[in-house]
This record gives C-alpha cells, sequence and structure tokens, in this order.
C-alpha cells in the first residue's frame, strides 16, 4: 500500500520543473562558454544567479508543499 | 617541502580535532531530541525532531544537557513582566504553569495565559505581548555584534591611514567585499550617480543576511539560530527595501505603475492593476526566497542526520554523514548567494523606481 500526500506529489512535480529549469541554464552556459572561453568567468557567475532564481522557485513550491502537509 | 608536509599534518590533525568536538555535539543535539521525542511516542518522529531544530526556542542549546535559558519578556494589561524561561519548563523539558501576575505556559511554543485548569484562556492571552529575548533574538545580538567589532574596527583603519595607502588586517578582507557589492550590485543597478545614497542600506542588508546565514550554519552555540530562515526576519528585511523603494521612486515611476505611457487606453486599464500588484509582489517574493532558501538547506541537512536514527544504526552515518558535509559545502556557496541575490534584486528594484525615462521614444512608437 502506498502512503503518502498530495503535498510530496506536489513538490516532486516541482523538483522536475527546477532540473529541466537549471539543466537549460547549465546548457546554456557550457555552450556560450564553449564559443567564447575568454568569457567563462562573466558567463558562470551569471549561471549560478539564474540557477539560484529557479532553485527559488522550486523552493516556493516545497515550501507551499510543507504548509499543505502540515 | 618539508614544512608544505608538516602544514598539510597539522590541518588533518585539526581537522580530525574539530570533528571529534563537533560529531558528539551534534549527536547529543539530535539525541537529546530524539529521547525527549522517543519518551512521548515511543517512536523516532523525523518531523518533529527536524521542526523542533529549525523553529525559535527560549533555551539556547550549549551542550548534552546544558543550556541558556534566555529571559521571557512579558506585557499584560498590569504591565511588564520579566523572568527566566527555566520557570516554564520543568527539568524533562516539559512546559509547567508558572504563576506570575497571571498563569503562564508554553502552548505549541508559544507563551500563553492559562486558566487555574491549565487550559487556555483565549481571552486574557490576547492581551499578551511576547517581548522575549528568545534564540534568534540572542543569535542577532550576536551577529550585530560581530558586524560591529568587524566593521567598526575597518572603518576606523581607514580613518587612520587614509585610503591612499594598502589596507591592513581585516580592512584588507573587508574592501574586496564592500567594493563587490558597489561595483557588482550597485553601480550596474542603480547607476554610478545615485547608487552612493544607497550604499549603506544596501551594504547593510548584505553584510547582516551574510552573517546571520553563516551563523545558522554553525551547528553549535555561538550559532545554531535559525535566524534567516525565519519568516520574520526575512520579513522585516522585505518592508524594509519596500519602504526605501517606494519612497525614492520618482514620477516617472508612478506613471508606469498607474498610466503605462505609450499604450493604448484600454491597455493602460488592463495594465494598472497588476503593476499594482507587482508593487507588492516584489518584496514578497524577496521576503519567500531568503526564508525558503535558508530553511530548505537546515532541513537537509537535519534530514540526512536523522537517517542515522531512522536506520537505528550507527553504519548509516558512512553514508549520512559525507552527504551532511557535502550539502553543508553547498550551504555555503547558498549562504553567500542568498545575501548577494536579495541584495543585487533589491539595487534592482531601487533602480527601476529610480531611473529616468525618456518619454520621446515610447511616444514614437506608439504613433508608428
Amino acid at each position: 500500500m502506498v502512503v503518502g500526500s498530495v503535498a510530496a506529489i506536489g513538490a516532486g512535480l516541482a523538483a522536475i520543473g527546477a532540473g529541466i529549469g537549471i539543466g537549460q541554464i547549465g546548457k546554456g552556459a557550457v555552450e556560450g562558454i564553449a564559443r567564447q572561453p575568454e568569457a567563462a568567468n562573466e558567463i558562470r557567475s551569471n549561471m549560478i544567479v539564474a540557477a539560484a532564481f529557479v532553485e527559488a522557485v522550486a523552493l516556493f513550491a516545497v515550501v507551499v508543499a510543507l504548509l499543505g502537509n502540515g | 617541502m618539508y614544512l608544505n608536509r608538516v602544514k598539510s599534518l597539522l590541518v588533518v590533525c585539526l581537522s580530525l580535532f574539530a570533528l571529534m568536538i563537533s560529531a558528539p555535539s551534534l549527536a547529543n543535539d539530535t539525541a537529546a531530541a530524539v529521547e525527549h521525542v522517543a519518551k512521548k511516542e515511543g517512536d523516532f518522529n523525523v518531523t518533529e525532531t527536524i521542526l523542533e531544530h529549525i523553529k525559535d526556542d527560549h533555551s539556547w542549546h550549549l551542550w548534552g544537557h546544558t543550556s541558556i535559558h534566555l529571559p521571557v519578556i512579558l506585557k499584560t494589561s498590569q504591565g511588564f513582566e520579566v523572568f527566566s524561561s527555566e520557570k516554564l519548563v520543568d527539568e524533562h523539558h516539559e512546559p509547567v504553569v508558572h504563576k506570575g501576575n497571571f498563569d503562564y505556559k508554553l502552548i505549541e511554543g508559544k507563551t500563553k495565559i492559562v486558566d487555574a485548569n491549565g487550559n487556555l484562556d483565549k481571552e486574557a492571552s490576547k492581551q499578551l505581548w511576547d517581548f522575549s529575548i528568545t534564540k534568534n533574538v540572542a543569535s542577532l545580538f550576536v551577529s550585530v555584534f560581530i558586524l560591529l567589532v568587524v566593521l567598526l574596527s575597518s572603518a576606523a583603519a581607514y580613518k587612520k591611514t587614509g585610503i591612499k595607502t594598502a589596507p591592513k588586517g581585516l580592512q584588507s578582507f573587508m574592501e574586496p567585499i564592500i567594493l563587490f557589492v558597489r561595483d557588482e550590485v550597485a553601480i550596474p543597478n542603480i547607476g554610478a550617480k545615485k547608487s552612493g545614497k544607497y550604499m549603506p542600506f544596501l551594504l547593510t542588508i548584505f553584510f547582516l543576511i551574510l552573517t546571520n546565514n553563516f551563523l545558522g550554519l554553525i551547528p553549535f552555540f555561538p550559532g545554531g539560530a535559525n535566524v534567516s530562515g525565519n519568516i520574520a526576519f526575512t520579513m522585516t528585511l522585505a518592508v524594509c527595501v519596500f519602504i526605501v523603494v517606494n519612497l525614492s521612486a520618482n514620477k516617472s515611476y508612478w506613471e508606469h505603475i498607474f498610466w503605462m505611457p505609450g499604450m493604448h487606453w484600454s491597455m493602460k486599464l488592463f495594465l494598472a492593476p497588476i503593476e499594482l500588484i507587482g508593487v507588492f509582489t516584489k518584496p514578497i517574493s524577496l521576503m519567500i526566497r531568503l526564508f525558503a532558501n535558508i530553511t530548505a538547506g537546515h532541513i537537509l541537512v537535519l534530514s540526512l542526520i536523522c537517517l542515522i536514527f531512522i536506520f537505528k544504526t550507527v553504519f548509516a552515518s558512512a553514508i549520512a554523514v559525507p552527504f551532511a558535509v557535502f550539502i553543508g559545502m553547498i550551504e555555503l556557496l547558498v549562504a553567500f548567494l542568498q545575501a548577494f541575490i536579495f541584495t543585487m534584486l533589491a539595487a534592482m528594484y531601487i533602480g527601476m523606481a529610480t531611473e529616468e525615462h525618456h518619454h520621446e521614444a515610447h511616444e514614437e512608437v506608439a504613433h508608428h
């Protein structure tokens, strides 16, 4: 028997979304660095900031899932 | 060569030593909580243990069974009342009734007024204002103390030697960070001319968030409180940003909110409520972003440590501890990143509010 809550499914879906988002950012950054290795540092710092934004959206969902659980 | 070897040996010894000290304290912390929970339910409850560690508290755990009992400050209809939080719990950390001006008892971690039978008195509790120095407040005092010492001493060094000479000591540690905030955060977002006015505000929120994030990562005494993972703390910061942004906003900012230039009038009517909501959602997203990131990090580390207690074997630590250290490293990055992002978004909102627009360009587009 499966025991759990809808909130857990919600958290999982949020993780999928964030995974796709961060994957896209990483892809873009690596392609950018491959084309212009001299801009690697600038691209990397921008990548981390963008990834943090995507991660934050996933964490919003996690907070909502936690609240729904409690 | 020889010196290098000695150095690396020293590093290994010191890390082992630190590990030996910190590991028992972490284990004690969780073990005490485990005992406490197990007594109540006869079973280990992960959610309860984790939530107990990330929420605010009236006592600050030091080691083993030793903890600091912080003062409880209450304002009731009969004036202020101060007593130690020790009086609210018995030796098993169970809440008991303390008789002051009223009968006080901790109900779900909050001080409430109870009647003679020990039941919650809702009417009387509404009159109760809790100004207690809790763990989070005490931790804020610690971080303010650290900030004052570090920043005032480096400021004094500038006063003494001026800005022309090379920085020394703490000053040379602080200078790159302050320049980073100025050159990477303030100037690109606000502009070189106006950024000077907002630098004190941006530096204050940056260093306050950074210090509290780092203190939250230390598992034992001077740290250990979850200050920046507390939504009241992040809300206060977000309200400060809200006030600064809206007080420094110029005419064209408000025009872009209520009567978007260069649009058809029906579109203007449609956009106004959306833009108005945007004024409030910006600080709200700042508040939730910082809160969620820091809280999620704490929950992650705690749930990895809890794995040991779920499997009830010490061998689970072979997996749990390396993972916890790995997450801890990521949290170090996140601690800095969140302070940076909060400051950068605050700077960006201030920049948007103070920007000078060229209306001719909008009109041109609208006419063609």
